[in-house]
């Protein structure tokens, strides 16, 4: 395995950035919940990679797999209750668009 | 160096197929694609551990969940395809020029000073660093575990009233 260099940083650093642009555009722009919680899990992939990219720059790759463990089992069970809402969304509107689930409107 | 470069643009190119493409099924297989890929990162990151987790979770367990989801949405017709895409379109032609100049510049531009790393000074074995350091993240895991079955359970139960 190669020594870990500052330059090597610079350049991860870029194509993470560019993962969190697409997850926060595909959120913004989406109005369908499935489609937002795959821009979530975008994001969650780009903060995986940095936690990751951090512990191998400082040489600490076990910690950073145990927090990655941690990231992923939290990541799981997100992802399982809010597709179970989006499941019971459709069920009862027969839609998956946020601007028309208006039941819990005040 | 070269190989890790090629796995950036690879993963960036899934995750904007993911968030690009119509069917949301497509959608799916793309992120599956982009856990793939991240997984060998890891990989190459010195993490295998976290990779299989990436590997197994993230590109399988998830992927399952989200087509179990999708399957229960209805299939749209051609012509309302059409007019998907073109709205598609509209929302997210934005999204690769966007892409394309925030990378070339902050290609030239992020540029982040030197730092000395100081040596870990504890054991690098993943296990133990889970056992014996993270123990409490265990708790917290099981905790959050119970908490989605509860979730799920309670979702599932008011739909069969």
């Amino acid at each position: 395995m190669s020594v870990p260099s500052v330059s090597m940083f610079n350049y991860f650093l870029v194509f993470i950035i560019l993962l969190f642009i697409t997850g926060i555009y595909c959120i913004l722009v989406s109005f369908n919940l499935i489609r937002a919680l795959i821009g979530l899990e975008v994001l969650i992939k780009a903060v995986t990679l940095l936690i990751l990219l951090a512990g191998y720059i400082c040489g600490r790759t076990a910690l950073a797999q145990a927090i990655v463990i941690t990231l992923i089992v939290i990541e799981i069970v997100v992802m399982v209750v809010a597709g179970g809402i989006a499941f019971w969304a459709f069920r009862y509107n027969k839609t998956i668009d946020p601007r028309r689930l208006s039941n819990l409107k005040g | 160096m070269a190989l890790n470069l090629i796995l950036l643009f690879g993963l960036v190119l899934a995750a904007v197929w993911t968030v690009m493409t119509i069917r949301l099924i497509r959608a799916v297989v793309g992120l599956a694609l982009t856990s793939a890929i991240l997984a060998v990162i890891m990989y190459r990151l010195n993490s295998p551990l976290a990779a299989v987790f990436e590997l197994s979770v993230c590109s399988g367990l998830i992927s399952v969940i989200f087509i179990t989801t999708v399957s229960f949405t209805q299939r749209i017709s051609k012509e309302r395809l059409l007019v998907r895409r073109r709205e598609r379109l509209a929302k997210f032609w934005l999204l690769p020029i966007i892409l394309v100049t925030a990378g070339l510049f902050l290609m030239q531009h992020l540029k982040i000073p030197d730092f000395v790393v100081s040596a870990p000074s504890y054991s690098q074995d993943v296990r133990e660093v889970i056992w014996n350091l993270r123990h409490l993240d265990l708790f917290g895991q099981i905790l959050v575990l119970f908490a989605g079955i509860f979730g799920v359970v309670i979702l599932f139960k008011e739909q069969d009233k």
